[in-house]
């Protein structure tokens, strides 16, 4: 342990820093009181361009996309870099989208996705659904930020449970007491030492390897090497097609996510959020950089760290900071990483709270429930969300919580026809909008189930590449299960949408106009509409 | 039932017909044929890499550009 102590004392310092910033955040543009979901759970809906560019960063590119998306490179190759197109499509595929969603939240004060749905379709059990669909998807990637966490302190020589417990309880203190304003605040340091880091480690580390184009040829013998058909520093034939339904349905789930939602609704007008689709692909450029690091792992010769028989490829990484930096360095390296947990897992708790109190605590426990008690709600929801969060890591394999990350991918995509559709058009009928996300969601579990695994020796969810063999086509392809799922789901809303109609199933009301899908900061109507709907 | 009162016309609207550059960065990211090579490499990375690096440039580029004429026809 003592040869990491350098490590460890650079890495404490900077986590108890950015602590402290957590606290003194509930004082930072300080409003009359933080007693409301607009002000606690949204940071008073004010921020920037600058803020919202830290922020919805800092919650998208998560410490595990750092962690997990070089290791995948480092184990698979090239299938691994399926990150970098998918965050290149996501924005300008979703440029017209979240600004009707930030219009029409503003106009009705909506707070999540479910609430959308529940004013566009009138239906509180759609609404109920996509509440559930949100709460599930989030739970595991909140987990996950403790897998990054936990990577490096095991890199560290840190053992056993209680110094990740601690970690989560300061996150977990000044969570409850800031808001959103503590994550937005935090980004700015760990964004800040995220890309100092990235660009000592792409810039010195290849001179330290003989240059960029060994590092490939090192990764190009070593999948030339193996026996496994589906890596290789290159596609193949086979996996060309999961590579892009993986990239595009990725892609569309990435701001059905309600921790994306929020992002997007605390930024002060429509402007703000054009500019940040410009402007977050500087994190893209970063991620790509960042993927290259698993190729840098290969060629240096880095091996994961072992413990009870079982590689845990994720300390890949920080075992790659601590082989090429000096001590002093793969401290900052290791705290930026650990920081870097620390943002989206403040956002997706937060995000998921306001979840279990606009749609299930308002619409079913308590109707009349006043701004405070909704942000007093949320407040403790955000603690139980981090204290499952703990649970599912320190109970389960955390190769399984990846699993449920995988699932949850698949899950929140199924909620694109209520919420992304359901910007544009109501046309699809609520009954069939409800039958769609069940189809979706059984003919997702079932091609996961069937997906086995064979590094990881895993018969079921073992991953997101469905063989298209299994549904009796004479091919070697795989797609990703996501993409197949939607389909089903689309196609269901459709045909129940249609005998809906045929059966004259009432339409549930809806409290939204045409004009409110567009309205900006200082329009008269702006926050000045509750939300209303047919009970 | 399904329509709700009109009293405002929609004084704004998203629609330009330079929207559909966006299809670009959405589009050309999903042929791997253009870009599943090893040769040519560019600082040592092969095609495979540095041209999807290369493709954050064209998701700026049409994100910027669909700002930029929308502010204008606004007015805003």
């Amino acid at each position: 342990m003592s040869e990491h102590l350098t490590e460890i004392v650079v890495f404490a310092v900077l986590f108890l820093l950015v602590s402290g910033m957590g606290f003194v955040a509930a004082r930072w543009r300080r409003p009359d009181d933080l007693a409301s979901l607009d002000e606690w759970g949204l940071g008073g809906r004010k921020f920037g361009t600058w803020i919202t560019w830290f922020l919805v960063g800092g919650d998208l590119y998560t410490a595990y996309t750092f962690v997990a998306v070089p290791a995948l490179l480092y184990g698979a190759g090239a299938t691994g870099f399926f990150a970098l197109p998918y965050t290149i499509i996501t924005y300008p595929l979703i440029f017209l989208v979240v600004i009707r969603l930030w219009s029409v939240s503003h106009v009705h004060g909506l707070v999540t996705p479910a609430d959308f749905v529940r004013a566009r379709f009138g239906s509180p059990t759609l609404a109920l659904l996509i509440a559930i669909t949100g709460l599930v998807a989030t739970m595991p990637y909140i987990a996950l930020q403790l897998v990054g966490i936990e990577a490096v302190l095991k890199s560290m020589g840190v053992s056993g449970e209680l110094p990740l417990i601690i970690a989560f309880a300061i996150l977990a203190a000044y969570t409850y007491q800031s808001g959103l304003r503590a994550p937005a605040l935090i980004a700015f340091v760990k964004d800040t030492l995220i890309y100092i880091v990235i660009l000592v480690a792409v810039i010195y580390i290849p001179t330290r390897l003989g240059g960029m184009g060994s590092i490939f040829d090192a990764a190009r013998a070593k999948f030339e090497a193996t026996p496994a058909p589906g890596d290789g520093y290159l596609l193949n034939a086979n996996n060309q097609l999961q590579y892009v339904t993986l990239a595009l349905g990725s892609a569309m789930a990435l701001f059905l996510y309600p921790h994306s939602v929020t992002g997007v609704l605390a930024a002060r007008n429509r402007g703000v959020i054009k500019r940040n689709m410009s402007a977050l692909p500087a994190y893209s450029l970063l991620l790509g950089l960042i993927a290259l690091l698993g190729y840098m792992a290969i060629a240096a010769g880095v091996k994961p760290i072992t413990a009870g028989g079982k590689a845990d490829p994720n300390t890949v990484v920080p075992q790659l900071f601590d082989a090429m930096f000096p001590d002093w360095f793969t401290g900052v390296a290791y705290a930026a990483i650990g920081i870097g947990a620390l943002v989206p897992a403040a956002i997706m708790s937060i995000a998921a709270a306001n979840l279990f109190t606009r749609n299930i605590y308002k619409e079913y426990i308590r109707r009349d429930a006043t701004n405070a008690q909704e942000a007093a709600v949320s407040k403790i929801a955000s603690l139980v969300v981090k204290i499952g969060a703990v649970l599912v890591i320190l109970l389960i394999d955390p190769q399984f919580s990846i699993d449920l990350q995988l699932i949850g991918g698949v899950i929140i995509l199924q909620t694109l026809p209520s919420v992304g559709l359901g910007l544009y058009t109501r046309w699809l009928h609520r009954g069939g909008l409800i039958a769609g996300w069940t189809a979706g969601m059984a003919a997702g579990m079932l091609m996961l189930y069937n997906i086995a695994n064979p590094a990881t020796d895993h018969a079921h969810f073992g991953g997101s590449a469905f063989p298209l063999a299994k549904l009796g086509l004479d091919t070697k392809m795989t797609i990703y299960a996501g993409f197949l799922a939607l389909a089903v789901n689309l196609v269901v809303a459709l045909v129940g949408t249609l005998i809906a109609r045929a059966a004259k199933l009432a339409e549930g009301a809806d409290a939204t106009r045409p004009s409110d899908y567009f309205a900006d900061e200082g329009d008269p109507r702006v926050h000045d509409i509750q939300l209303t709907g047919s009970h | 039932m399904t329509t709700p009162p009109s009293d405002q016309r929609p004084a704004r609207s998203d629609r330009s017909p330079w929207n559909w550059l966006l299809l670009v960065p959405i589009v050309i990211p999903l042929i791997t044929a253009v870009y599943n090579a090893d040769e040519p490499r560019l600082f040592g990375l092969p095609l495979f890499y540095w041209a999807q690096l290369a493709f954050i440039i064209l998701g700026v580029a049409s994100t910027t550009i669909v700002y930029q004429v929308g502010k204008r026809r606004n007015g805003r």
